[in-house]
């Protein structure tokens, strides 16, 4: 039998292209885009008739979910079993959900504490859902979207978050991406992403603002740009905030004129769908009609375009306030800002637009739809983690990480608008004496105390030696990686006792729900994840290979004959592992390939050191001779 | 010879550590293995050395900059997504020692605080119950009071300017005393510059208190 192997470091065959090919998805509260880099130029996906928006819309009619506009074509029969707007539950508490004047437009699932970890869960006919769930049935349809134009598998993207999304929002996130069976390459802020597409396509320098008013989030984010950088300077918003609200407020508005009370949830769902028609006819014409059939009403109601602008224009004050802090942030004015890039569907409303222009004292810039340009720049960003790029994105975290201190103060650790990744330690000390535990709250947010923060989490660490109060020293480290996630690790350091535990998010997941939950995906078989591992094993594999060849090249003339064919032996051996598919054998050829060139490493080092001190011997005579000199 | 120099220096003297990749020697504070290439991790160094600029606190702030991106652009994660897991996480710690680097010494007020620590002096520990500058304290004092008193944005923000008009001659003196080698004043000017920053971010807050 033949095995076909290549040569480390050559063009892979073509089906291995085609896996490491990577889509963007702008998962959005409204709308979702997928958009990938085929050749040079991005494409978004688009279905049978040229439209590029799925919106984010799901209905559990049938066994399988519907996503899209045949979700949304059966709200108005299903109102109970069709969501919309997850994303602004993800990573939410129960608290946190905003009613239209006391219904909600989803259905609550009661809490169950420690199972739901916390996050809230909707009652969907009679299912119990989670918004991860959902947006993993949002991402599924997307993933699939791309699988059908491209004709193979798709398993790698670059997914967009709101700038200003919370850790626990983020690692939502990327649980969904999980359970739909993506690897996240990376999250990237939607804004971020957003200069990208723009800056690549006008080749851009200098400061941008970034405004970004989506379906439920705003965002305002500072960059500079310069021969390919882009750097997040600063950013902010709300993460509650987008055009929902200005259905929210049309659709109260209906209600008081109209007098119409007691909703149902399918009921709020049916007027702010409504609502949002309205608003969407606004944006052209001076006047729209509501029409609704609610709580046995049936809804008609005239609105000008002065008067819905008078309902969302505290709404718009927020976003400005928003745009003042960043450029506080930033110690920028609106002067030194070259251009206002516009993002999401809700900067179509022509009094954003006035307002943007106003406060920047310039016409903002929406060359590229506002829609899609997200997803175009979460394309790029997945090509060039793919395949290479001289660009980079060099962003921040949006808010302050902190830890509860003594009487419910939040000390911050990392300061909002720092470049990540980051690692940040602080030392805390024990206040009893014999103390033996601490608990680390670990918050999120700008206010000084604990309850205006948004809680991460909560770690333990335990069996600190009994010490008088005071005495112990305890390290706690933030670390914040590049998708703006973070972990918190502590250790006491006069005895070196260690508890290195990720947070685990308030409203995220546990492990076991995880697991749980990719056992009942059918989409993500086990095989999928045995194939990752043994593709992982295999690179890893390659790498040392390559090390090793390197090694031979440079330092060879220091084996003998017989250690030189021993080592080129245990290579050999490792190579035909790669070509199988037993990742433990192939972990096993590595071992024994470290074993093979123990003292060919040992011998390499030996020689540099010796060479070293060779050199810091005549170091030190020189400077033996200087001072001689001087006496 | 200062010992950074020496280390920072490629020929003798130069110290080396095992490479984790090929296991061959490699300079201390290379940031690639000269001979497989692998990204190599960051290993201690001051700030100053690790951006490549010299321990001064007057520095050049575009310098400075390019130097930032210029590491970033062959040390950032990204650069390394398609690379086994080992060297993803090598390259993040790099980047994260770029990026503390940068924050340091991109702010006047750390970079000042930083050298004086690089000097054998701990401005951090100077919190206010230990400081003993009744000048310092008199004058946070009077500055607080006005503040609270302060009933508009507008007196507010009168406050802010003359503030900052006050950091900008702290800098200014900052940047003296280390060219006179005088830590001792320098320490002083910078325990005065925390206070007001700590003032102006207050009168930022009240401020935005009053305006919402």
């Amino acid at each position: 039998m033949l095995l076909q192997i290549h040569e480390p470091g050559q063009t892979p065959a073509p089906h291995e292209l085609e896996r490491s090919q990577a889509i963007g998805i702008d998962l959005g509260t409204t709308n979702s885009v997928v958009a990938m880099v085929s050749g040079e130029h991005p494409e978004v996906l688009r279905d049978a008739s040229g439209d590029g928006l799925v919106p984010s819309v799901v209905a559990y009619v049938y066994d399988e979910p519907i996503v899209g506009k045949q979700a949304q074509a059966e709200l108005a029969h299903h109102p109970d079993l069709v969501i919309s707007s997850v994303k602004r539950l993800m990573g939410r508490g129960i608290h946190d959900v905003k009613t239209l004047a006391g219904a909600l437009p989803y259905e609550l699932a009661p809490a169950d504490g420690e199972k739901s970890g916390g996050m809230v869960r909707l009652k969907v006919g009679d299912q119990i859902l989670s918004p991860v769930e959902i947006s993993a049935d949002i991402l599924k349809a997307l993933k699939l979207r791309a699988e059908i134009s491209l004709g193979h598998k798709v398993e790698k993207a670059v997914i967009t978050v709101p700038a200003y999304f919370d850790d626990a929002a983020r690692t939502a996130t990327k649980d969904a991406a999980r359970l739909a069976g993506l690897e996240v390459l990376r999250l990237v802020n939607e804004p971020t992403a957003a200069a990208l597409a723009y800056g690549l396509d006008s080749a851009a320098e200098g400061i941008y603002a970034v405004y970004d008013l989506g379906g439920g989030t705003f965002d305002i984010s500072l960059l500079k740009l310069q021969k390919g950088v882009f750097q997040v300077l600063a950013t902010g918003g709300d993460s509650q905030l987008g055009g929902d609200d200005f259905d929210h407020a049309l659709a109260e508005w209906v209600m008081r004129r109209t007098g119409i009370m007691g909703l149902t949830s399918g009921e709020a769902k049916v007027l702010l769908q409504a609502a949002r028609t309205a608003k969407e006819r606004l944006t052209t014409a001076s006047g729209a009609e509501l029409k609704a059939t609610v709580a046995g009403h049936d809804v008609r109601q005239s609105i000008d375009r002065g008067t819905f602008e008078i309902l969302i224009e505290p709404l718009l004050g927020r976003t400005l306030r928003a745009c003042r802090q960043v450029l506080e942030d930033a110690k920028l004015s609106p002067a030194d800002v070259k251009g206002v890039v516009l993002v999401g569907g809700s900067t179509r409303v022509p009094l954003v637009r006035a307002f943007v222009a106003d406060f920047f004292k310039q016409q903002p810039l929406a060359d590229i739809d506002p829609d899609e340009v997200v997803a175009v720049g979460a394309a790029l960003q997945a090509k060039a983690l793919t395949q290479g790029s001289d660009t980079l994105l060099l962003d921040v975290i949006p808010l302050s990480l902190g830890i509860e201190t003594m009487g419910g103060i939040v000390e911050r650790v990392i300061e909002r608008n720092t470049p990540i990744p980051v690692t940040k330690a602080q030392d805390f000390t024990t206040y009893q004496d014999s103390q033996t535990g601490m608990l680390i709250h670990v918050v999120q947010g700008e206010r000084e105390t604990v309850d205006a923060c948004r809680s991460l989490g909560r770690l333990e660490l335990t069996g600190i030696p009994p010490m008088v109060a005071g005495a112990a020293r305890i390290r706690v480290t933030y670390a914040v990686d590049a998708d703006g996630l973070l972990t918190v690790s502590a250790e006491e350091k006069t005895t070196g006792v260690k508890a290195e535990i990720a947070v685990k998010p308030s409203y995220g997941l546990t492990d076991d729900q995880m697991a749980d939950m990719l056992r009942d995906s059918l989409t993500y078989a086990r095989e999928d994840m045995e194939k990752r591992l043994l593709l992982e094993s295999r690179v890893e594999a390659e790498r040392v290979l390559l090390a090793l060849d390197a090694a031979l090249k440079a330092d060879g003339s220091l084996l003998t004959t017989p250690e030189r064919a021993e080592i080129d032996r245990v290579a050999q051996a490792l190579k035909g592992l790669i070509a199988g598919d037993d990742r433990v054998k192939i972990h096993a050829g590595m071992e024994d390939l470290d074993r093979a060139t123990h003292d060919f490493a040992q011998k390499r080092m030996d020689r540099a050191i010796q060479a070293a001190l060779k050199g810091q011997r005549l170091d030190e005579v020189e400077a033996g001779m200087a001072t001689d000199g001087a006496q | 010879m200062s010992v950074v120099e020496k280390i920072g220096g490629a020929g003798a003297g130069a110290t080396f550590v095992p490479c984790w990749s090929c296991k061959g020697p490699v300079a201390s504070r290379a940031l690639f293995c000269h001979t497989c290439g692998a990204v190599q991790a960051p290993g201690s160094t001051d700030h100053f050395t690790r951006l490549g600029m010299s321990q001064s606190f007057d520095l050049d702030d575009e310098k400075l900059e390019k130097q930032y991106l210029g590491f970033q652009r062959v040390l950032h994660p990204d650069r390394f997504a398609g690379k086994p897991a080992k060297e993803r996480v090598i390259a993040e710690s790099q980047a994260v020692a770029l990026n503390e680097a940068y924050e340091t010494l991109n702010d006047p007020l750390k970079r000042a605080t930083y050298l004086l620590r690089l000097k054998g002096i701990n401005s951090e520990v100077a919190e206010e119950k230990t400081v003993n500058d009744p000048a310092l304290l008199m004058e946070a004092l009077e500055k607080r009071e006005a503040l609270s008193e302060a009933e508009s944005a507008d007196a507010i923000e009168e406050l802010m300017i003359s503030a900052g008009a006050t950091a900008i001659q702290l800098l200014s003196e900052i940047s003296l005393a280390f060219a006179a080698d005088d830590l001792a004043a320098a320490n002083r000017s910078v325990l005065r510059l925390k206070y007001l920053r700590k003032f102006l971010e207050e009168a930022r807050l009240r401020r935005a208190a009053l305006e919402s």
